[in-house]
This record gives structure tokens, sequence and C-alpha cells, in this order.
């Protein structure tokens, strides 16, 4: 007796080849959709900008007249914020990851600094703003300095670097580890000679990536009372300075229309900036990446 | 009677010739001096007992095959031997292992040093994702020797000893991950010679292996004898037939049975050994 009819199939054939064109007729709208979004708002975006793109616009500071004002203080302040947030983010945030997966017990406590630090990850940058402006900003007196944005900013992408890390170690194969203890070496000479180096594509495409979210994010600076127009440039750790972000959100939302190409401009340079961040990030996880 | 059985049993692994068996009754009356002494050994994972009152007395310079079916132990026993076992965190332990005289369940005896002088080959080939040279290299380094000319000789002859210098010799700065499966597990072993261990582990090194590389990887075990202690876990009862000087049955955590190989295969003490060689389970 054979349970597939074979009069049944070929009637059903046709309805499932059907169903099947019009599920990838509908996923491939989705993709265009998103695709064509991206694409008027760059087209917009650069057929604004572009005029306003010279060597003045990057030499200039923030100005009353839209012809005369520049990018000078907002790019070198996201140059300097990013020299700030990197090392402090990836220091922490590895060590972090390092001590989870190799050296802590796992137990209940862990497991809900585990579950946290993934919570983390999904709080709105605002709160992060909140924090800093408490701690950075009022209690340990570092004012709307960089260095008090560079700490609340790395607070922001700690919890992304941490779990990104986490991932990259935990996906060195176990054998290799046992291959190391398995010769008498440490915890430590098994990590710094097997587990970073191959951990490290992972770990520092995470990180990257992280980053460019910190340089591209207003709110948490709006919060710390970052100024969004400057006239100097920043001299020392303490002193005030502004972003890329904030610039072109004060260009945004100023009356005179001559502004908005401004602030296009101010776009196409920060996005410029993003997609070598991004770049990178994928060279290095391309070059680097071993396969097991 | 007692001979008639003998000759039936035989005749089950008559094709097995085992080493004992080549090289005649006199090996047998050797007595060498013990490598690892284990004494009512206990082991849990959580809730699970699975290792229960073992005792085993291995000695040096011979090759100790373990076999059993599958989940009795026999892997978790090797290692605790390196105390690789540690690993696993909800690991208890009671009882002694005392290798050469010293218990090695102390708190005071630091896995460190166990490991260098136990060395272990482990189930699927794991080279590291480095050059061939680098990975010979590997333990040398990590106990301190930074010579280029010394770190030259080790390989070399760590190479030579696992018997796959030859292969190799031209392409040390390959990555060790373009060797076929059977290389890899060479290159394993000369990595784990270049400690210059004592003791060898190893935790069925050929189940990843074609049968060509599995005879290279025997033969080299044979050679090895003669300056190492080889302790090796396998599932292949002909395997340890073929290359082991004592043989210990595991089953349910239990030893059932530890005697020199030609006899576990032909005059087996215990019904439950006798069932499993002559493959009525497991």
């Amino acid at each position: 007796m054979k349970y597939i009819d074979d009069t049944v199939v070929m009637k059903r054939m046709k309805s499932r080849l059907k169903y099947n064109s019009i599920w990838k007729m509908i996923f491939l709208i989705a993709t265009t959709l998103a695709l064509l979004t991206l694409v008027i708002l760059l087209v917009r975006i650069v057929t604004q900008g572009s005029g306003y793109l010279n060597w003045d616009f990057f030499n200039n500071f923030g100005s009353r007249f839209p012809e005369k004002a520049g990018i000078k203080a907002a790019l070198i302040g996201s140059v300097l914020l990013m020299l700030i947030i990197a090392p402090v983010s990836m220091i922490l945030g590895v060590g972090t990851a390092i001590y989870l997966e190799e050296y802590a017990k796992k137990n209940k406590f862990t497991s809900f600094i585990q579950m946290n630090i993934s919570n983390l990850a999904g709080v709105p940058s605002i709160v992060f703003g909140l924090l800093g402006l408490t701690i950075f900003v009022r209690m340990l007196v570092l004012g709307k300095s960089l260095l008090a944005a560079g700490f609340t900013m790395s607070l922001l992408i700690l919890p992304v670097i941490i779990v990104a890390s986490q991932e990259a170690i935990r996906a060195v194969p176990k054998e290799q580890r046992e291959a190391s203890y398995g010769m008498g070496a440490t915890k430590w000479q098994t990590i710094t000679r097997v587990v970073l180096p191959a951990a490290i594509p992972g770990i520092l495409t995470g990180s990257i990536l992280a980053l460019s979210r910190a340089v591209g994010e207003t709110a948490p600076l709006v919060v710390l009372g970052i100024p969004v127009i400057l006239q100097f440039l920043p001299d020392g750790l303490l002193s005030q300075f502004t972003t890329l972000p904030l610039q072109i959100y004060d260009w945004a939302k100023r009356p005179q229309e001559a502004f908005q190409y401004v602030a296009s401009a101010g776009i196409i340079v920060l996005m410029i900036l993003l997609v070598i961040m991004n770049s990178i990030a994928i060279f290095i996880r391309n070059k680097f990446q071993k396969r097991y | 009677m007692v001979e008639l059985m003998n000759k039936t049993n035989k005749q089950e692994t008559a094709n097995i010739k085992t080493p004992s068996q080549i090289v005649g009754e006199s090996t047998k009356s050797v007595e060498r001096n013990s490598v690892f002494n284990t004494k009512n050994f206990n082991l849990w994972y959580g809730d699970h007992h699975a290792l229960k009152d073992i005792n085993l007395d291995i000695r040096e310079n011979e090759v100790t095959a373990i076999i059993g079916p599958s989940g009795c132990g026999k892997s978790t026993y090797i290692k605790a031997l390196n105390r690789m076992v540690e690993l696993v965190p909800i690991v208890k332990t009671n009882g002694e292992i005392n290798y050469r005289g010293r218990n090695i369940l102390e708190a005071s005896y630091e896995v460190e040093e166990l490991r260098t002088r136990v060395g272990m080959v482990f189930q699927k080939p794991n080279p590291f994702p480095k050059s061939i040279y680098d990975n010979i290299a590997y333990g040398p380094r990590i106990h301190g020797i930074k010579n280029k000319k010394v770190l030259d000789e080790i390989v070399e002859k760590s190479l030579r000893g696992a018997a796959i210098w030859d292969e190799v010799k031209d392409r040390l700065n390959q990555n060790a991950y373009g060797l076929s499966g059977g290389q890899q597990q060479r290159i394993c072993i000369a990595r784990c010679l270049a400690i210059e261990p004592d003791v060898i582990l190893m935790d069925e090194p050929t189940s990843a292996l074609d049968p060509i590389s599995t005879l290279k990887v025997e033969e080299l075990v044979q050679e090895l004898k003669d300056n190492y202690s080889i302790i090796i876990v396998t599932h292949n009862m002909q395997q340890a037939a073929r290359i082991s000087d004592k043989t210990a049955f595991f089953l349910n955590g239990e030893v059932v049975e530890f005697d020199h190989t030609d006899k576990i295969f032909s005059t087996p003490k215990d019904q439950r050994t006798e069932d499993y060689i002559s493959g009525r389970f497991g």
C-alpha cells in the first residue's frame, strides 16, 4: 500500500510552485523597498550637499552665514572622541569578555550578569546620556568635556563590544584550547597564544561596528549638554568640543533654506567616515578570518 | 578442558596478533616500574557516577589499551590522568591517581607541571591554525625556549619521532591545516613529543582517520613505546590487540578486567569481557 498518491501529488504540484514564487516576490519587494529608500536618500543628500563640499567647508568653523559655515570643529571633535572611545571601550569590553568566557565559573550569578549585559545593549542611548551626566559631568566634575563624553559613549557601546567579543571567543573550538592545555600551557598562555589570535577578527569587527554607532550617536551628547557649534578646536581632554552629528542636527533645524544644504554636506562627510570604518571592519574580517 | 576453551577463543581472534605473541612469553616476566597507579578512584559528572572504584597499575614503556563500549568511561579515565577532565566544571573526584609515586589529585600538584610530563593526543586532529613549525614549537615556547637553533632541533627531532619529517621538511612554514587528516594527527603527535613527555595519552587517535593513516599511527605507537609509556583509548578491539601490551576493559564506569593483551583476547576471565571482545554487544 502506498501512502503517497501520485495523482494528488501532481494536483498539488502547481499550487506549491505558485506559493513558492509568491513568497519569492514578497521577499524581493521587501529588499527593493529598503534599497530604494536608501538610494533616494543618498541621491537627495548628494545633490543637495555636494555643492558645499569644498576645502573651505572642511577648514571653517560654524557660522551664521551658510556659505561660510564649516565642519572643522565637528570633524576633529568626532575623531578625537573616537580616539578616546576606542581604547577605553575595547580594553574594558574585551577584558570583560575574556573574564566571562575563560575565567568566570558558570553559575547563576554569572548568567545573571550575562543577561544584564545583553539587556544593556538594548537600553536607549539617552539613558546612557543621563548616566554620563550624573556620574562623569557632575559627580566626577569632568564638565561637558571630551573625556566625559568619551566615557559616556564607551559605556554605551560596551555591552555590544562585550557580546561580540564573547561570541568571537566562544567560536574558538574547544579542541584548540585542549591542545594548548594538554601541553602544560597556563590559562594566560592559552588565551594570548591560541584564543585571542583566533578571536581577534571577530572582536575587531564587532568593536569597529560598535564604534561607528558611537560616532553617529547624538542623543547622549545632547543630554550631556555638549555645544552644537564651536569656534575653536579642543585643546585637551577636559576641553569643550562638538561632533559631526550634533553639528548636522544644528544646521538641519535652522530656518534658512541654505543651511539644509550645508547639513547635507555634513551628512556626506559623516557617511564617508562611517563607510570607511565599516570597510575596515569587513576587510579585517575577510583577511584574518580563520577556518577550522 | 581449559585448553579446549582456549582454542575456541583463539579461533575467534585468530587473525589478531598481539605484540607479546610475536615477541613470545618472555616479555611477561619483566616487571617494569609503575607510571600511573590508580587506587579506588571515583569520578562524578554532577550526579552521574562515571568512574567507580578504578584500580589500575600502568607500567612504563608499555602500550596500555583501554577498550569498552561508548559511555563506559574510558575517555573520562584517560582525561583524568592529565586532569584534563577538570575542564568540565561539574566534575568531582576522590581516590588516588599516583603518577610516579605522587598523587596528582592533591591540590598542591600543579596541572601545568603534570601536563608537561604527560602529553596528550586527541580524538580529532587539532593542530593550531599556524605553520607546521609553530605548531611543533608551541610546547617548547610556552616552557620558555626562545633560542632559534634549539627550537629548530626540537622541531626536527619531534617530526622525525612522529615519522612525518620527510613529508613536511620542505614546507615547515606552511599552515598545518593544508595537511591531510592523517598527517595532521601525526603533527599533533610530533607536537606532543616536542614537550619531551614521559607518558603519552592517546584518546582514540585514529577514529577520524582512514585505514592507511591509521596503520601509520599504529606503527608509530609501536616505535614510540621504547621511549615513552603510552596509554591509548580505542573503540577498535583489533587495534587494541594489534598494538597494546596490556588491555583494560571498561564497562559502565568499572574496570572489568585488566591483563596482558593476549590473555584478555584469548582467555578472558570475565564473561562480560568475552562477550564484548567476541562482538556480542558494544
